[in-house]
């Protein structure tokens, strides 16, 4: 009998203490940003959709060597890139190498050691954010590091298409 | 029936029509739909339960909502593509499934990883699982009526998301490892942040004790209820939290150590009677533990690469099975990959440790009122994506 | 002019319609003030601004609710009884205004709506009518949940009225009649207040009074996170509303009785007048709030050990002990 009176008054100064630490919590500042009058300080860790650097001596033209190792290792299909093989006189004739979706790249499993220079020129770079899991495997594994992250924060759209970026576009606007 | 005409049943959908009530002796119980949608049930979790006044005689729960086919995934990208994937499968402790992953691929290819990178992991690791726990307990006090501790349970937790953020870039659905190593380099700021949070964090704890665990009306909630024993426990294969409040000291970390941990001092909380109250001690318990860690770790980072720099262009690994476990803030989490020698898995299977808990459920439920079965769903600390996969 | 509208208000007729005009103005500005209050004080408990976009600092909220819950679909469920689920909310809602009437507000004979001797006990009575609100409720609105809900929250009013009456009772013993006016007149001075002499009798009154207005930590009824919302699940617009409103106003009630009984009414230790009865309410809804964002829920068959074995032991024991010294002199009045 007296052991359950003890306890429940040692319950009831729980109680009490409870009571104390929310009160006391009543008059401590907010910790919550108050967006848009306040922003958040660590923005620049947020990655954001990629986009394409520029080489140094021609800003508008991308470091990009059409290696296809961005499209192959997306996990979702987000990169899609078509260019042609260049001095061509015509190209608008010249067929139009495709490497995003579905296409599947051969691997001989033998390292390709090129016998004269290639010559690429880059037409399509898109990107669809849409599937983006912003994982981050096409900017770590970029041979020559054409590919980086926009930390593009605030970012709204009223429809799909307008998270379909075309990234040359936005590196000629860029540059 | 006419091509537009749709047959709505208002007598129930296959699962509640199947239902089998238990024979009971007035024939007068309830057929309640904890449906899918419930502020309890964390995720999309159907719970049929037949009740008899306030008492549950019988409950099954419906899974499936939330099935995303990971496991044909799997199947369909190749292992790199994959990493990805494995952030989304439990979100609360995606670090753990992404080490689990990359365990499991670097153990059959035999791809080594520097110790720096095994630190990273560890600390990286831990600090997610503290972040796991804190929303536990700020969700199971939700369940049982009080609002606050959510709330400041998440102050704790926003820290530790930018102090993740920092190297990750995530704030919840981490993708950090890679084979052999980590993405990035932690830098000073990442020590330095990480430091002044374990500081600042010993300090709430005791907080969070008074104003939760000493409290009387949540030991009225907690106490006796939802009794687990040994037998059924090791009968269901629970692990983690569930596991040790029941008395087993069964932790991957301890019994199959895997990477550096074997180098670390830490204790394995362990329960007594296997009540809510014990799976809520043990689970405080290892936050604890895991500042612990972090704090040897921090002091014993050795320096190196952060990823081993000799990787092969692509990851293919030799025809062979393998079956990597870790301990995951729920219980061992464990990947069993077959692989027939090309760059896609033949075979991806995810052992999630909810979903041996989950069933433990039913067991654990009968007789019980409907408030102590949601006090038991909560200190089961289920994530339903994770069950789902 | 002044001396006029005295004497008209004098007439009992006028007097009783005014008094109800301004008590349905009373409980709306409650309403919304008090909803205000308490969003403000669970943000500031957990460490945030609370509602802040409406308005300066927010306080357009309540009228963006209550906008809101006026805009809304009155619907009800399939195979709902007609009558009883319409009806709930009102037979929820009418009872309050009546038990406004007795409350001493200020020390002169205006601020009370209607002198009764039994004002007391028309208190208890007429918050009795809610427990039949929330049968209908339960019943009519073909739901299992509310089923469950109203059935708890049946219970739980019923069970609380015992050591509500019984705390009451003391008072009453002491004082010597249940005319609300003439025990706050007997509470003159500061340490005639009542909760200083029975201060178990005030801890009981209040404990019952947070479970007769289904507030947390005996929030059961309408626990979100079980029985998602409880015996109001199907009610929406301003059907939930009145169910809302009416909540609040029986909290007003059982907090301004609270003041009467023990707290001295509207008595202070200067400038005696309504603003102290206010302040003191305010007060206690303050408290209340402060139980709210702390404690979990207690579970129902808790919920009816505490009222059957502690608070009606104890109550009972508290009524005979006041018995015993009052007939022994030892406790003047």
């Amino acid at each position: 009998m007296l052991k359950d009176i003890s306890k429940t008054l040692i319950g009831l100064w729980s109680l009490i203490i409870g009571l104390k630490i929310t009160g006391k919590e009543f008059f401590k500042p907010w910790l919550t940003i108050h967006y848009p009058r306040q922003e958040v300080k660590n923005l620049n860790t947020y990655r954001g959709h990629i986009e394409l650097t520029g080489q140094e001596a021609d800003p508008w033209v991308p470091k990009c060597v059409m290696c296809g190792r961005c499209a192959e290792i997306c996990p979702s299909g987000c990169i899609h890139i078509e260019f042609h093989i260049a001095g061509e006189e015509d190209s608008s004739q010249t067929e139009k190498i495709l490497i995003g979706v579905g296409v599947e790249i051969p691997f001989s499993g033998k390292k390709f050691v090129p016998t004269a220079k290639i010559e690429r020129e880059l037409d399509i770079f898109n990107l669809n954010y849409n599937l983006c899991s912003l994982c981050g495997l096409c900017v770590q594994n970029c041979p020559v590091d054409s590919i980086k992250f926009s930390k593009d924060v605030y970012l709204a759209g009223r429809s799909r298409q307008d998270f379909e970026y075309d990234l040359l576009k936005r590196l000629k606007k860029q540059g | 029936m006419k091509p537009n005409e749709s047959k709505f049943e208002l007598n129930g959908d296959y699962y509640s029509t199947r239902f089998e009530p238990s024979g009971s002796e007035t024939g007068d119980t309830l057929i309640l739909n904890m449906g899918p949608q419930h502020p309890s049930t964390h995720g999309v979790l159907r719970i049929v339960i037949e009740l008899d006044g306030e008492y549950i005689k019988k409950a099954e729960p419906v899974l499936g909502y939330i099935h995303r086919m990971h496991e044909k995934m799997g199947e369909v990208k190749t292992y790199m593509q994959y990493l990805p994937n494995m952030g989304r499968v439990d979100y609360l402790h995606a670090l753990a499934w992404n080490w689990a992953y990359v365990g499991a691929v670097e153990k059959l290819t035999g791809i080594e990883v520097p110790q720096r990178a095994e630190y990273i992991r560890v600390i990286t690791c831990e600090l997610n699982r503290i972040c796991s726990h804190l929303l536990w307990w700020g969700a199971y006090l939700l369940d049982l009526g009080a609002f606050t501790p959510i709330l400041y349970a998440f102050v704790d937790r926003e820290k530790i998301m930018d102090i993740l953020q920092i190297v990750t870039g995530s704030r919840l659905t981490y993708c950090y490892y890679r084979f052999g190593g980590v993405s990035a380099d932690i830098t000073d700021e990442f020590i330095n942040q990480t430091k002044e949070f374990l500081t600042d964090f010993k300090t709430r704890i005791p907080m969070y004790h008074d104003l939760v665990t000493g409290n009387m009306i949540l030991r009225g909630r907690c106490e006796d209820i939802g009794i687990l024993s040994v037998e059924t426990a090791k009968q269901y294969g629970a692990t983690g939290p569930v596991l040790r409040g029941s008395g087993i000291a069964y932790d991957v970390r301890k019994v199959e150590p895997y990477s550096v941990y074997d180098k670390f001092d830490f204790k394995i909380p362990v329960g007594q009677n296997g009540d809510a109250m014990d799976r809520y001690d043990v689970r405080i318990a290892e936050i604890s533990e895991s500042i612990k860690i972090i704090e040897q770790a921090l002091e014993s980072l050795p320096d190196g690469y952060h990823i081993n720099p000799n990787l092969p262009d692509r990851i293919m690994p030799p025809k062979g099975e393998v079956y990597y476990a870790v301990e995951g803030a729920r219980g061992k989490i464990g990947i069993y990959i077959i692989s027939d020698g090309t760059a896609k898995p033949y075979r991806l299977k995810l052992r999630a440790p909810g979903f041996s808990n989950l069933h433990l459920f039913a067991e654990l439920s009968q007789g019980t009122l409907l408030s102590d079965a949601v006090s038991i769903l909560g200190s089961l600390d289920l994530v339903i994506p994770e069950i789902d996969r | 002019m002044i001396n006029f509208l005295y004497n008209f208000l004098s007439i009992p007729l006028v007097h009783i319609i005014v008094a109800l005009v301004a008590i349905l103005a009373f409980i709306g500005l409650n309403g919304v003030v008090l909803v205000y209050m308490e969003r403000k004080v669970a943000g500031f408990i957990q460490r945030r601004p609370g509602p802040y976009e409406v308005g300066p600092q927010g306080l357009l909220q309540p009228v963006a609710d209550a906008l809101k819950l006026l805009g809304k679909q009155l619907t009800s469920p399939m195979g709902a009884d007609k009558i009883l689920f319409w009806s709930a909310p009102i037979i929820s809602f009418a009872p309050v205004v009546v038990c406004f009437l007795p409350i001493p507000f200020g020390p002169s004979q205006n601020s009370t709506g209607m002198e009764l001797n039994l004002g007391l006990l028309l208190v208890l009575a007429f918050s009795g009518i809610n427990v039949f609100a929330l049968c209908m409720t339960g019943w009519g609105s073909n739901n299992k949940y509310s089923l469950l809900g109203a059935a708890r929250a049946v219970s739980q009013s019923v069970a609380y009225e015992i050591p509500l009456l019984l705390a009451v009772l003391s008072i009453a013993f002491q004082t010597g009649s249940l005319n609300l006016s003439e025990i706050v007149s007997s509470q003159q001075g500061v340490i005639h207040w009542n909760i200083f002499m029975q201060p178990l009798a005030f801890i009981i009154y209040f404990i019952s009074a947070t479970a007769e207005t289904n507030r947390a930590p005996f929030d059961l009824p309408e626990a979100e996170s079980e029985l998602t919302a409880g015996f109001h699940t199907e009610y929406s617009g301003m059907t939930f509303g009145l169910f809302f409103l009416a909540e609040y106003a029986y909290m007003i009630v059982v907090c301004s009785v609270a003041t009467a009984l023990f707290l001295g009414g509207w008595d202070g230790p200067f400038f005696d007048g309504f603003w102290w009865f206010l302040f003191k309410v305010y007060s206690l809804m303050l408290v209340l709030m402060w139980f709210r964002w702390t404690y979990p829920r207690v579970r129902f068959d808790q919920l009816l050990n505490i009222c059957w074995k502690w608070l009606i032991p104890l109550s009972v024991l508290n009524l005979i002990l006041t018995a015993f010294f009052y007939k022994t002199g030892t406790l003047k009045c």
